[in-house]
């Protein structure tokens, strides 16, 4: 999609995105390319700040709502998920991204993810992983590689690393794509792609976290556009992820799903008529 | 504890600043640690920006020779590296007429709020003294100026340097040459700030936080299997646990979310080994389920809280003790359990071995109430004494006949089955049930069950452990926890002026005790309850389950910052003076 | 913006049941997508000076957050006279109006503009040298972009003002290496922190 020329795209300028609180990320983190890549999707699709909502839980990528101009909900660690399936389906109306890590989304928020995949709400979900938990100074996450070591594993976890794109296939997720930080505009698209895809969009974005993860700085040498463009057959998406090594960056499926949205503000009985049924 | 003019000072304050890989919380341990090496008492509190790596900091530090359980009202000299941001500690860090800042002139003039009571500024040209000696710091530097301005001899700060930089193979005779220049600056400023010298004879001291002092509690009364999940300020309990428990063949493992940790470890309890977990005040909030579980269930677990400021998600990174209400009241259904607090860094460990004891005797889940500041807070403490709390589960022998799981006793502590144990199979419930553990929804099950569970609290003899009680006087200061400190202070300086007052820091919050403290509030007329947090949950506690004199008074307010020795004192003062 | 040559008969959209591939683009390989006319020249490079100029800016903004003034000053002069650069281009074009981005399938030389600098190259204890080499970086990637597109220009005229523009980069060059003449090397130790990170939430 080309941006538009009119004179009123000034108005959609990504920076227009930008709050005035300035992020405490380390210097270095994967996470600013992150909010780079939001508002230059938000700015592409011309969302008005005040229709969108980002909504997240707890941890460094869930500080992503107070920089942006959109609404933002900084919720409990791991129920970002949860909050935004309420606000999306009382209002429709309104455009909600959910923003989060990968210890708030797969560990705690695990279950959530699973159910919000299967019951596929019109919802954007975005992941910044970095396999570790940043914020409370570097435990291992689910996504951690089973012999990193740490203070809270200092034998390495030795458990098998979540996969968070077979997860979302199974249970339901209507478009799923990993992206790189350190593409921002690669990432831009695809954050305005899986934006635009209805239902339950999962994108989970590889982010670098240069404090408790420096070597995580490699993985710009690692990644590499996905070999093949996206799928709508599950089942080839699946045979894919047996051989994917967590770098292939893309959009690995779209579905067609009908996205869950029951009617709302369609019913005009009035509280009295329904009264009527315990009239002796 | 009050410092007279002219003489070595009975205590001493200072904190250091600086941002931006300045070294700071580097500088105030190597402080700390050389001045225990010297033979004093002292604490340490950190505070910092909210940036992970290269934010502000602030080292904030005690010293006395004789055990500090708290901060002082106010700081003696505030040492900067640089500025940066650091007009944010202000609060932290109250200074006065008679403070001393030492300042880089090269890094720009003090925060007004600093200055604003009358500090005394000197210049030290600590970047300066620090490029001068390559290969040094100037960390290294602030670290010489503090020691020398309280009086910590050079070779105790040298023996910590020497082997802090081992680890680190930095260049040492840099750092220990920076470190000189820095008391040498220290001398020329006379501040006299030097501390009375330590005692003689020395006991036997560690120094330790007091997550470190849970953990090792802990494992002393009898711990084997962890649940861990990480949350601000209770994560490094977890990891001094991680390496430690398989070295007492025991094991942690690190879960999904607090339900899973809980959950996991009531499991483990239920298979006969003595569980904990720890967490903080939103976790706490989610475990309240899975602690019913543990009430009705009969099945032991300790969960050490350490406070922050709340509600919700809070202030994570500040004390407060607003999680009382939860800790007591926090369970759906008639659910007692036991709630213990701490009241020192040192009595972290045996509060938490106490609660372990509690629970397995019990067998009720034990919440060990404590916070960030004795958490985190690094203190040199007087050994604790080993105490003879080992967690001593009344476990069922093979041969019972037709036994009973939740036999009705005098004592409500039933005998349990352990898996393994053949013949006494039996299915733990959190289903109301009868003596045999089947779900009943008879009233006449209910009842029997629902006063077991309290009898078995309520009839224990909890011994001289539940509280600490000193002094006399008409006017008692009730408290817990973290504010013990302060209060303690509190009235020693109130004696001072003539005014006697009686300390009750409560160690068991639940169940309630109403005759213990009235034994201990026994010709008390007044009664002071001090707390950190904005509500006056303690209080409330006290008015509703325990009987108090006629005149009660609350002295509260709610974290980021401490109550502190004067606040307490003055309040005792005006009252007694009423 | 008149083409100077006749427009190419637009191809007929291929048929596709998926959207086209997105195609992220690693080290510089390909070479940049050439410019066609010297209007749509100038609208690259006015784009590369104003994403330059953005990304010093929000370097800045993360110094200073993390106490580096220096260097945070030192990114939001860079940031300056990227967007000093970028108004002499509308200057220059007599452009009353900022031109349309590039689109979104605008292939540059690496995954972003070549004189953006990459956020990872952060360090919060750097030193003002250290933003000089990145400076120097970006500058010496845009001026060989703009030496690929004289090379692949089509037209004299683009490819005149292609070489305009990479001779004003490496004019830029020389000035960040004479800057970097003036700034102190950093010290052995530069990244010296002895305290651990911490956790804030």
């Amino acid at each position: 999609m080309t941006i538009a020329t009119a004179p009123s795209a000034a108005a959609r300028q990504p920076q227009a995105y930008k709050s005035d609180y300035k992020p405490i990320w380390c210097p270095g983190c994967g996470d600013y390319s992150v909010l780079s890549a939001f508002t230059k999707a938000f700015a592409a699709l011309a969302l008005k700040p005040e229709q969108t909502a980002v909504v997240s839980g707890i941890g460094c990528s869930s500080r992503i709502p107070a920089y942006l101009t959109s609404y933002g909900f900084h919720g409990v660690h791991g129920r970002a998920l949860a909050a935004a399936t309420g606000l999306k389906v009382a209002r429709p109306d309104l455009t909600v991204v959910v923003a989060g890590g990968d210890g708030d989304g797969y560990s705690i928020g695990g279950n959530h993810f699973l159910h919000a995949c299967r019951r596929n709400v019109d919802l954007t979900y975005v992941v910044m992983d970095n396999h570790v938990y940043g914020m409370t100074k570097g435990q291992p996450s689910p996504t951690t590689e089973p012999d990193w070591v740490s203070k809270l594993s200092p034998a390495g976890t030795g458990l098998r690393v979540f996969h968070p794109l077979v997860v979302a296939l199974a249970a339901g997720a209507n478009f799923i794509a990993r992206g790189f930080s350190g593409d921002p505009n690669g990432l831009a698209a695809l954050l305005a792609d899986a934006m635009r895809a209805p239902g339950f969009s999962f994108v989970e974005v590889l982010s670098p976290c240069v404090t408790y993860r420096p070597e995580q700085r490699e993985w710009k040498g690692q990644v590499r556009s996905a070999p093949v463009g996206p799928t709508d057959d599950a089942a080839r998406a699946a045979r894919r992820l047996l051989t994917d090594d967590g770098f292939n960056i893309g959009v690995l499926y779209r579905g067609s799903r009908k996205p869950y949205q029951p009617p709302v503000g369609k019913g005009a009985a009035r509280a009295a008529e329904l009264e009527k049924a315990f009239e002796i | 504890m009050t410092n007279r003019p002219g003489t070595a000072r009975t205590t001493v304050s200072v904190a250091v600043c600086g941002s931006g890989g300045a070294g700071v919380m580097t500088a105030g341990n190597l402080l700390l640690d050389a001045a225990a090496r010297a033979g004093w008492y002292g604490l340490m509190v950190r505070s910092s920006g909210p940036q992970i790596r290269g934010g502000e900091a602030a080292a904030l530090l005690r010293f006395a020779p004789h055990p500090i359980d708290c901060l002082d009202d106010r700081f003696d000299a505030l040492i900067a590296i640089d500025w940066q941001n650091t007009h944010r500690f202000a609060d932290e860090i109250p200074l006065d007429a008679a403070s001393l800042i030492v300042a880089d002139p090269d890094q720009g003039t003090p925060p007004e709020a600093y200055l604003a009571r009358g500090a005394r500024c000197v210049n030290v040209p600590i970047k300066q003294l620090a490029k001068a000696i390559p290969g040094s710091w100037p960390n290294m530097v602030a670290l010489g100026l503090a020691a020398g301005l309280i009086g910590v001899p050079a070779d105790a700060v040298r023996q910590v340097v020497t082997q802090s930089l081992k680890k680190a193979g930095d260049t040492l005779a840099a750092s220990l040459a920076a470190v000189d220049a820095g008391a040498k600056a220290a001398g020329e400023i006379g501040a006299g700030l030097a501390l009375a010298p330590p005692p003689a004879r020395r006991s036997s001291r560690w120094l330790i936080s007091g997550n470190e002092a849970a953990g090792l509690g802990a494992i002393r009364g009898g711990v084997r299997f962890v649940a861990a999940y990480p949350i601000t300020p209770a994560t490094e309990l977890l990891e001094w646990l991680a390496p430690a428990l398989p070295k007492v063949g025991g094991v942690l493992v690190q879960a999904e979310d607090e339900l899973a940790s809980v959950n996991m470890a009531i499991g483990a309890s239920y298979g006969g080994v003595p569980s904990l977990t720890a967490t903080a005040g939103p976790g706490l909030a989610l475990m309240t389920e899975a602690l019913g579980l543990s009430v009705a269930a009969e099945v032991p677990i300790v969960v050490v809280d350490v406070m922050r400021g709340g509600p919700s998600t809070g202030i994570p990174a500040k004390s407060e003790q607003s999680d009382v209400s939860i800790a007591l009241w926090g369970l759906h259904g008639d659910a007692p359990r036991i709630v213990v607090a701490p009241n020192s860094v040192a009595d972290c460990l045996t509060t938490t071995q106490w609660a372990v004891h509690l629970a397995e005797q019990l067998q009720a889940p034990a919440i060990v109430l404590s916070d960030q500041f004795l958490g985190q807070a690094r203190a040199v403490a007087d050994r604790p004494a080993d105490v003879a709390y080992i967690g001593e589960r009344l476990t069922a022998s093979a041969g019972t006949e037709a036994y009973r799981r939740y036999a009705i006793t005098d004592s409500g502590v039933s005998p349990m089955a352990i898996p393994g144990t053949p013949g006494l199979a039996y299915t733990a419930d959190g289903l109301e049930h009868n003596e045999r553990g089947i779900p009943s929804s008879g009233a006449a099950d209910h009842r029997a069950q629902l006063a077991k569970r309290e009898r078995k609290l309520v009839a224990h003899d909890y011994g001289g452990q539940w509280a600490d009680i000193e002094g006399e006087g008409e006017l008692a200061v009730v408290t817990f926890g973290s504010c013990t400190g302060p209060v303690r202070e509190a009235l020693a300086r109130a004696k001072a002026e003539g005014v006697r007052a009686r300390l009750v820091s409560m160690r068991l919050l639940a169940p309630a005790r109403p005759k213990l403290l009235a034994a201990a509030l026994e010709g008390v007329e007044r009664v002071l309850v001090v707390e950190q947090n904005h509500s006056g949950q303690f209080f409330r506690y006290l008015r509703a389950e325990f009987d108090l004199p006629r005149e009660t008074a609350s002295c509260r307010h709610p974290g980021p910052l401490p109550i502190r020795p004067d606040e307490v004192c003055r309040q005792v003062l005006e009252w007694s003076a009423r | 913006m008149s083409p100077t040559r006749p427009a190419r008969k637009a191809r007929p959209a291929p048929k596709r049941k998926t959207a086209p591939k997105l195609r992220v683009v690693k080290a510089a390989r390909p070479g940049p997508t050439p410019a066609r006319t010297m209007g749509e020249l100038m609208a690259h490079a006015y784009a590369l000076e104003v994403e330059a100029s953005e990304r010093y800016a929000e370097f800045a903004e993360a110094m200073e957050a993390h106490n580096n003034r220096e260097v945070a000053e030192l990114f939001r002069k860079l940031a300056r006279i990227e967007h000093r650069h970028a108004e002499q281009i509308l200057e220059q074009m007599r452009w009353i109006r900022p031109p349309a981005p590039p689109s979104t399938g605008y292939r540059w030389e690496g995954l972003e503009a070549p004189e953006t600098a990459d956020f990872t190259a952060l360090h919060y204890l750097m030193q003002p040298y250290h933003a000089l080499v990145i400076a120097l970086h970006n500058e010496r990637r845009a001026h060989a972009f703009f030496q690929h597109l004289a090379v692949g220009a089509t037209n004299d005229k683009v490819r005149r003002e292609a070489e305009s523009m990479a001779a004003e980069e490496a004019e830029h060059v020389r000035l960040i290496e004479a800057w970097m003449k003036r700034t102190p090397m950093p010290e052995a130790g530069w990244d010296h922190d002895p305290d651990p990170p911490r956790h804030v939430d």
